[in-house]
């Protein structure tokens, strides 16, 4: 009997443009701002200007005689009814998270937050309402600097005694990953013996914004029988559950919709306070509410990401041997938690130990809350961080050795042979192959030809320095085993769901768990029913991000959508074909063991008969010839829980261009071969590349959320806030190799923040390596032009 | 968007357009391009009382050849600057500078007018204006008025244009034949300057016999380098000489220092970028 069919390759690897890009391109498509519902209120929030202060009084007086104007609340209002905002993966079972309120009641922590909500008949009037409110706050003293607030600085949670929150350890030794010694243990003894280098390091990973493109917007309807939410979120069923459970609401009375969602990059993987209140005021109004953000807004208060101080020490033999690696975080959370932020550094302490074979290891990271906005997921979180901590400090080792960045990973990165290997980190690597990847990626660089130009460069004092700059990563998709997360204190699993319809017609209904906001899954998931079904593209609907519609879903984040949301489809089409090849040997009257499945059609082995699944689906319909003791549905269901986590790698080589008289630090070239495993649409693969790409990059050159010493945001609007734009970026020389993935049956490894975290490391040390040999040690990112200016007059001692 | 609430009128005339200033008093707010006004209003850093959009001033858009000058309607689009068959021929400069001014959508929406009356000490304009002595048509209610460019910059966002006066045409000299570039600095490709360096020369026989410098973004107005200006004069058009000419840079500036750059910084940048200007003026 074939009960499972064999792909018939027609679908799977081929580059067809989105089917979802017309609507999304030209925006005749429903976001949530453009809903708009009979007798629907507006609301606007007014929000604390300044970063720590005591609320003294709250005047609403002049906003509420405001024509138009229904009501305005103050934190003490609505703070009986607002819980707080959840935490979902606290990491540390002994210690509670501040409590987090969607308002401010007496007291505000960062400079966004909340402290009055208008509630008016137009949008106009409820922001011409939020001046009128007068607020009245006792300043006190700001803490902003991580490493101030673990000092005697005032304490921004009174309940906990310090800024610290708690401290997360990992040790490769007590983890049982490794067997000794260990890291400390290691270092210590690098440091005596002669034979040995250690080398310790300080970096910044700067704040960043996650600067999505359609700003956040809710709408709430509480009329009906279950009160419906629509959000502009990545994670409609996980905003669902945790509102019942914030609220006290009763899951099935609630509703939650996802329409088009315009990007995330992780910062709308979140139960805001904009969500709760919204669902507060309409509750209390009996009417539907919107509240739709400023870009301004959404810059300040949506929340933030990385914000780490790394102290990275590395312990080698003098022939470049890796002995141990040492990661110490200091992690700024903001004000407040929100849905994953204290476990963003944390996710990062599992692939520190990268693609290299460190027989010891130790990751510790320390939680510190500032007056700031809550930091939490964004693209990558907390494996770009713990990608630049590895991949610079391998750099500096090389520098230090004076060897070649590449040779030098090369003896220490787990060999293809290797596989599969279990890092000083716990993690498994299924499958991998460094060489083949680098190989590619220097060919393609011309890796010999650009060292020798640099050599020249360096010789003849050219103003224009090149340098080259190395990365070598590896990283963790398809979030999660269930077990896994559970072990790490995680609220949730991992797993994902989905559900095939066969309609009697003969098309398809696919239901999945995994939200898309951007990424693709409807042509994606297209691709892998009609591959596995034989049915024609055009014939496969996807359906997502509506929790009536779509059940059941942990939704999007972590590059999961694929390796687990992907496989739950390929599960759920294999139970399709397993019914449906029992109803066509009854049509056949042929035995179950004699039915072949391929290219949609079943047929009796060694003869010209045969089915094609849409007669099958049809006969189904009907029932009306049908075999006995078989229900007559062809729909089927699947959840997959992934038993392990995907490892894409790749090689990322960056020429970078340092005018050194200007500092002006520019990309000559870029290549990159990555390993993302099977290809289901190298188009898909190919735009998600490039957009990491250019978020990994601004961050290396050209992001940075700056506040004064107020605690104000200073930059928060696209005029300073320096987004790159495809006019500050090369064309990217992209490839791939294929190292399928052992851990589900399509292969795949996901791609949705490989180059993100890729990429930044690569920068920084082509930037390093321009310009290394003018003594300078150091540039902190973004590396902008006046900073790698004031780097090499520092080093040259001032001279011009 | 939504800014606070303002009345609005577009008038058909320049006269009208005055006369709705005057009576919308000193709250009220002139509209060209909007790329300066809009911003403002959105993030409600102005809240006018009264907008008078000169969009309905079709005769401001007009670019021609008047006498030994080219006249710009101060309502001429970017774009359509840029685009000027006589524009690129008498004053290229303009027309170099005006091609790195933001985007492709602000070149057309915005104005040369606007962007010069809005008076940004960043913007791309005003030191071409200043370097090549153009003129400004302001027009009041007592009729039009003639400012030459050194008077027009005032301060930061201040120009000679008074209360109730609209600026209507921009008329720039020939400088057929000159050599020009602007060279632009800047955090983004579409950011505005940290500094840039606005350029044109005359060579005859190898030798500069007449130079125009401009910087942007190196004090509270454009600023006109004519220290640099002086000691081209005269000069061959060697790296060496220019370089030495461009040590002159940053007198009379007065350098902000803000988060993208501090002031010394910025005079170091105006010294390197003056000399690359230059050359490549130069050709």
């Amino acid at each position: 009997m074939t009960t499972t069919a064999e792909p018939t390759a027609r679908e799977l690897g081929r580059a067809r443009i989105r089917k979802e890009d017309a609507r999304l391109i030209t925006g005749r498509t429903r976001w949530t701002d453009n809903i708009t519902l009979n007798g629907m209120l507006h609301i606007a929030m007014v929000r604390s200007p300044v970063a720590h202060a005591r609320i003294t009084g709250i005047n609403v007086d002049a906003a509420k005689q405001l024509t138009g104007v229904v009501a305005v609340y103050s934190g003490t209002d609505l703070d009986a009814e607002q819980s707080a905002i959840p935490c979902a993966w606290p990491i540390n079972a002994e210690a509670t998270p501040p409590r987090h309120v969607s308002i401010a009641v007496d007291t505000v922590r960062f400079a966004g937050e909340i402290v009055a909500v208008v509630v008016a008949r137009d949008a106009a009037t409820a922001k011409d309402a939020t001046e009128l409110v007068e607020v009245d706050y006792d300043d006190l003293p700001p803490v902003l600097d991580m490493e101030e607030a673990l000092g005697d600085a005032t304490v921004i949670h009174p309940d906990f005694g310090s800024n610290k929150w708690v401290t997360f350890p990992f040790d490769s030794v007590a983890a049982g990953a490794t067997t000794g010694p260990t890291a400390d243990e290691a270092i210590a003894a690098a440091e005596a013996d002669p034979d040995s280098i250690v080398v310790k390091r300080r970096w910044r990973q700067q704040r960043l914004i996650p600067a999505f493109m359609e700003p956040r917007s809710v709408v709430v309807d509480p009329t009906g029988e279950q009160l419906t939410m629509w959000s502009s979120t990545q994670v409609p069923h996980v905003l669902r559950t945790m509102l019942g459970v914030s609220l006290g609401l009763p899951e099935h009375k609630l509703r939650v919709i996802a329409p088009d969602v315009g990007g995330g990059f992780g910062g709308k993987l979140q139960v805001t306070p904009e969500e709760i209140l919204s669902t507060l005021v309409a509750r209390r109004m009996a009417k539907p509410v919107k509240w739709t953000e400023t870009r301004s807004e959404s810059m300040l208060s949506g929340h933030h990401g990385r914000d780490q101080i790394q102290d990275v020490t590395v312990a080698a033999k003098r022939d470049g041997t890796v002995t141990a690696l040492k990661i110490e975080l200091t992690a700024d959370m903001g004000a407040y938690f929100g849905l994953f932020t204290p476990a963003v550094p944390v996710f990062g302490a599992f692939i520190g130990p990268a693609i290299y074979k460190f027989p010891s290891y130790a990751f510790v990271c320390t939680d510190v809350f500032t007056n700031k906005t809550p930091t939490d997921a964004y693209r990558g979180a907390g494996r770009p961080e713990a990608t630049f901590a590895v991949e610079r400090i391998m750099e500096e080792l090389a520098t230090e050795l004076g060897r070649d960045p590449l040779e030098l990973r090369e003896q220490n990165w787990i060999k293809n042979t290797e596989f599969p290997f279990t890092n000083a980190g716990g993690l498994t690597y299924d499958s991998g192959n460094y060489e083949a990847a680098t190989e590619k990626a220097t060919a393609l660089f011309d890796y010999a030809g650009l060292r020798r130009e640099q050599e020249e460069r360096r010789r003849s004092n050219d103003p224009v320095q090149l340098g080259i700059g190395v990365s070598v990563f590896t990283e963790m998709c398809g979030l999660a085993p269930s077990r896994l997360l559970g072990a790490l204190g995680a609220g949730a699993g991992g797993w994902e769901h989905a559900a095939i319809r066969m309609l009697p017609t003969g098309k398809v209904e696919v239901v999945t768990g995994s939200s898309a906001h951007g990424q693709g899954h409807e042509t994606a998931w297209s691709q892998i029913v009609a591959d596995r079904l034989g049915v024609p593209f055009e014939d496969v609907e996807v359906l997502h991000g509506d929790t009536q519609v779509s059940p059941k879903g942990m939704d999007t984040y972590g590059s999961r959508s694929l390796p687990v949301g992907g496989t739950a489809v390929v599960k759920c089409a294999d139970r399709v074909i397993e019914k449906a090849t029992k109803v066509a040997a009854h049509l056949l009257e042929a035995a179950e063991g004699d039915i072949e499945f391929q290219a949609g059609r079943f047929s009796v082995k060694g003869t010209d008969k045969g089915v094609s699944i849409q007669e099958v689906v049809f006969a189904t319909f009907l029932s009306h010839n049908f075999p006995e003791g078989i229900e007559p549905s062809l729909d089927s269901e699947y959840t997959f829980d992934p038993e392990n986590f995907s490892f894409p790698h790749g090689t990322h080589l960056a020429a970078m261009e340092v005018d050194t008289e200007t500092g002006r630090v520019s990309i000559r070239k870029y290549v990159c071969v990555d390993d993302v495993g099977s290809v289901v649409n190298p188009l898909i693969v190919e735009g998600q590349v490039h957009g990491g790409l250019a978020q990994g990059i601004a961050q290396a050159l050209f992001e940075e959320a700056n506040y004064d010493e107020q605690g104000t945001l200073v930059n928060g609007t696209f005029v300073d806030y320096t987004l790159p734009s495809a006019a500050d970026l090369p064309s990217f020389t992209t490839d791939r190799t294929e190292t399928p993935a052992t851990s589900n049956p399509l292969g795949v490894k996901g791609v949705g923040e490989a180059g993100t975290i890729a990429s930044t490391p690569a920068i920084v040390n082509g930037v390093l390596d321009a310009i290394r040999h003018l003594g300078v040690k150091q540039v902190e990112m973004p590396c902008t032009a006046q900073r790698v200016w004031r780097a090499i007059q520092d080093a040259q001692g001032g001279a011009k | 968007m939504i800014p606070a609430k303002f009345d609005y009128v577009r008038p058909s005339t320049v006269e009208e357009a005055v006369s709705a200033l005057q009576q919308g008093g000193e709250d009220a707010k002139v509209l060209a391009g909007g790329q300066s006004l809009l911003p403002v209003l959105r993030l409600r850093l102005a809240a006018p009382s009264l907008v008078v959009d000169l969009g309905g001033l079709a005769e401001l858009r007009q670019i021609g050849e008047d006498g030994d000058m080219i006249a710009i309607g101060a309502m001429a689009a970017h774009h359509d600057v840029m685009r000027n068959e006589l524009v690129q021929r008498h004053v290229a400069l303009l027309g170099q500078a005006t091609e790195t001014v933001a985007d492709r959508q602000v070149r057309h929406r915005g104005t040369l007018g606007g962007a010069l009356a809005h008076a940004d000490p960043a913007g791309d304009l005003g030191p071409v204006a200043l370097a090549l002595d153009a003129e400004f048509v302001i027009a009041g209610s007592g009729g039009s008025r003639t400012v030459p460019a050194s008077e027009f910059f005032v301060d930061y966002f201040t120009t000679a244009i008074g209360e109730n006066e609209i600026l209507t045409q921009v008329r720039f000299p020939k400088y057929t034949g000159w050599g020009s570039h602007y060279e632009k600095f800047n955090r983004t490709a579409q950011a505005w300057s940290m500094v840039a360096v606005a350029a044109a020369l005359k060579i005859d026989g190898g030798t500069i016999s007449e130079a125009r410098v401009g910087l942007a973004n190196m004090s509270s107005t454009p600023v006109r380098a004519t220290g640099v200006e002086q000691a081209l004069v005269g000069q061959a058009a060697t790296a060496d000489a220019v370089r030495a000419a461009a040590e002159h840079a940053t007198e009379g500036t007065d350098a902000p220092s803000d988060a993208d750059a501090a002031a010394d910084y910025r005079e170091h940048l105006a010294r390197v970028l003056t000399g690359r200007a230059v050359l490549a003026a130069a050709g």
